[in-house]
């Protein structure tokens, strides 16, 4: 949208969002389409000198400020703001829909109520939606129990499973919120155990109990920021350098990586932080001979050693060829 | 950003949804401030630019004469029912899933839709709280290839792009005529019809390789009314077990293994035997391998095979 398309489609939502709240504050007005208040007065300067044509008295937008309010008392027909766009009803459907079938969402009542009034209003701009799914996977085995806990502000006891080390840990955590990010549920928590914020998977945890305890987070327990995705690296990970060949390139879609390259076989070179090598160790005896280790040492001579061991369970096949 | 061309652009909105009659250029230009250029030609170009511009908002023009009786000159008008966002009032239960709602996407250009429509609802007098609440679920679509494909679903035309395939080393170019867009465990894939194959394909968008193009004509593209789209996906995603498998683990270890396996029951010295199906032995020896020296594939031969030669091949790098 062009600079001039953003300006004047705010203009139009702006006229009818003053004539159903008469009195806001200047300030308030500018918060709420996320502009400075020194923008806003140049807006409505600009309304001032638009209307009918003719521009005679009563044609033209007018409004009235009083102390540091403002109120639209002429708004030259634009009393009501633009119909939705296919691109702002199919966004917004589409959502509604996958929030309906979220597994484990307490107020589905709600979201089916909107979505029937929403479809409704948007008409033949929300058609397209037939041909947009989203999957959104909740956990039902697990996020009853967790959303009990949340009500009550309890602590929760977790058996959860570390897939870097293959072992299921007990812990309480004081729950914070229940997060869905790309198409997994998550709770976060204030992690007793590791004296930590952490984000358990739902379809992870093996064992859950709601405890009599109340939760109470520290002050330190602050939200993760996850709006660009889950993986935050620290300062203390470990870089490891893969050779993918094709086969093995979904690695690189799957883990964020510091750097991927191309390689003249069609593969890739990749280099990634993981904050353990113990997973690093599994996913590369996953991959096989898809992949070769570049980096570091130890991790190469570690999956050897792995390999050698286990090589060693198959007797004379282990040890023929 | 011109303020002149916004002002102008506005009071052509303004005359446009004031009047009944179609209104001439003429009569347009006489009535809308801001159209004052020398030449009849420079007019008309600028009036050209205004219309799209005001189209390009989804503004909905109606052209038309006033008189069926005579050759009038053809005019235009903005129709108030086609303009305005009709009623929508909203209990404050489903006002808050509306603001959940539209805070699900978390990229452009979906990111971006949400706002301006939420921005339209408050407009209208609802009001969406912004606070978070206790579930808060978030769609990503930051695959490069997702606004192409989206709007190539939404405008139901063809699309032809580079795509690598599993395991094959170079993009190849496909032809698709989409039939929609399924996001499954936070990736997005295209579902379609490919024509060089004649047969529905599942695309991951993460694997197109460079531009989406367009292939064909918008509208030009009918999905099957019977086509389920998660399911698709689902398929091209899951294995589907055709054989069993017998593993034998480490007690405490393979615990994905254990959350599939048919059956348990424990063996000697603190190890356990599960039954796992399985469709591709390769696929078998990728998650058998993984757990090194915690799991041991007793049967069926061809899954020892492709484990031993997999750790075979590990031993030896």
């Amino acid at each position: 949208m062009s600079g001039t398309s953003a300006q004047l489609s705010r203009l139009l939502a702006l006229l009818p969002w003053l004539l159903a709240r008469p009195g806001t504050r200047i300030a308030d007005v500018a918060a709420e389409f996320g502009i400075s208040e020194a923008r806003l007065r140049k807006e409505l300067d600009l309304l001032w000198v638009c209307g009918l044509p003719g521009h005679g008295p009563g044609d033209l937008i007018d409004f009235s400020f009083e102390g540091d309010t403002v109120t639209v008392i002429e708004t030259a027909g634009v009393e009501r703001p633009l119909r939705l766009t296919v691109d702002e009803a199919l966004a917004l459907v589409v959502a509604l829909r996958a929030l309906a079938e979220t597994p484990g969402l307490r107020d589905r009542d709600a979201v089916d109520r909107a979505l029937a009034k929403v479809e409704q209003a948007a008409g033949e701009s929300a058609a397209p939606a037939e041909r947009v799914e989203v999957a959104l996977e909740g956990e039902e085995r697990v996020l009853p129990v967790v959303q009990a806990a949340l009500d009550a502000g309890r602590q929760l006891h977790l058996s959860y499973y570390v897939p870097s080390r293959d072992e299921t840990t007990d812990r309480d955590v004081d729950p914070m919120r229940v997060l869905v990010v790309e198409g997994r549920t998550y709770l976060e928590a204030w992690c007793r155990r590791t004296e930590g914020v952490r984000l358990f998977r739902l379809d992870r945890v093996e064992d859950v109990a709601l405890l009599d305890t109340p939760a109470q987070p520290p002050p330190e327990a602050r939200p993760r920021d996850v709006s660009q995705g889950l993986f935050v690296p620290s300062p203390d990970t470990t870089l490891v350098t893969l050779a993918l060949r094709p086969a093995a390139a979904w690695v690189a879609e799957y883990h964020p990586c510091e750097s991927v390259q191309e390689s003249s076989d069609g593969g890739l070179t990749v280099r990634l932080r993981v904050a353990d090598l113990a997973w690093a160790r599994r996913l590369v005896l996953r991959l096989g001979p898809h992949v070769r280790v570049l980096g570091p040492p130890e991790l190469a001579s570690d999956v050897r050693a792995e390999a050698a061991l286990a090589l060693s369970a198959y007797g004379d096949e282990g040890r023929s060829g | 950003m011109s303020a002149k061309k916004t002002e102008r652009l506005l009071n052509l909105v303004i005359c446009l949804l004031a009047t009944r009659r179609f209104l001439t250029v003429q009569q347009i230009r006489s009535a809308v401030p801001g159209y004052d250029q020398d030449t009849e030609e420079a007019f008309r170009r600028m009036f050209e630019r205004d219309k799209d511009e005001l189209r390009e908002l989804g503004i909905p023009l109606e052209t038309g004469t006033n008189s069926a009786a005579h050759e009038d000159e053809p005019g235009y008008r903005i129709a108030r029912r086609d303009y305005e966002l009709p009623d929508i009032a909203l209990e404050a239960d489903e006002a808050a899933a509306v603001g959940l709602a539209a805070r699900l996407w978390q990229s452009a250009p979906l990111a971006g839709a949400t706002g301006s429509a939420l921005m339209k609802l408050r407009a209208a007098g609802i009001d969406a709280p912004a606070a978070p609440a206790l579930l808060e679920p978030r769609v990503a679509a930051s695959e490069p290839a997702f606004p192409g494909c989206w709007e190539a679903v939404r405008d139901r035309r063809p699309v032809r792009f580079a795509y690598r395939a599993t395991g094959r080393p170079a993009p190849e170019l496909r032809t698709v005529e989409p039939w929609g867009v399924v996001s499954w465990r936070g990736r997005w894939y295209l579902v379609g019809f490919d024509t060089d194959r004649q047969a529905q394909r599942v695309f991951r968008l993460s694997r197109v390789v460079g531009e989406v193009e367009p292939a064909g004509e918008p509208g030009s593209v009918t999905p099957p009314g019977d086509v389920d789209l998660r399911a698709a996906v689902e398929r091209m995603a899951a294995d589907e077990p055709r054989h069993v498998a017998t593993v034998r683990l480490r007690a405490g270890a393979g615990w994905e293994l254990r959350r599939e396996a048919t059956s348990t029951r424990a063996d000697d010295d603190g190890w356990d035997v599960v039954e796992v199906g399985f469709s591709d032995p390769e696929r078998l020896a990728d998650r058998v391998a993984g757990y090194g020296a915690d799991a041991v594939v007793l049967s069926p031969p061809e899954a020892r095979a492709a484990v031993v030669s997999r750790l075979r091949a590990l031993v030896a790098t």
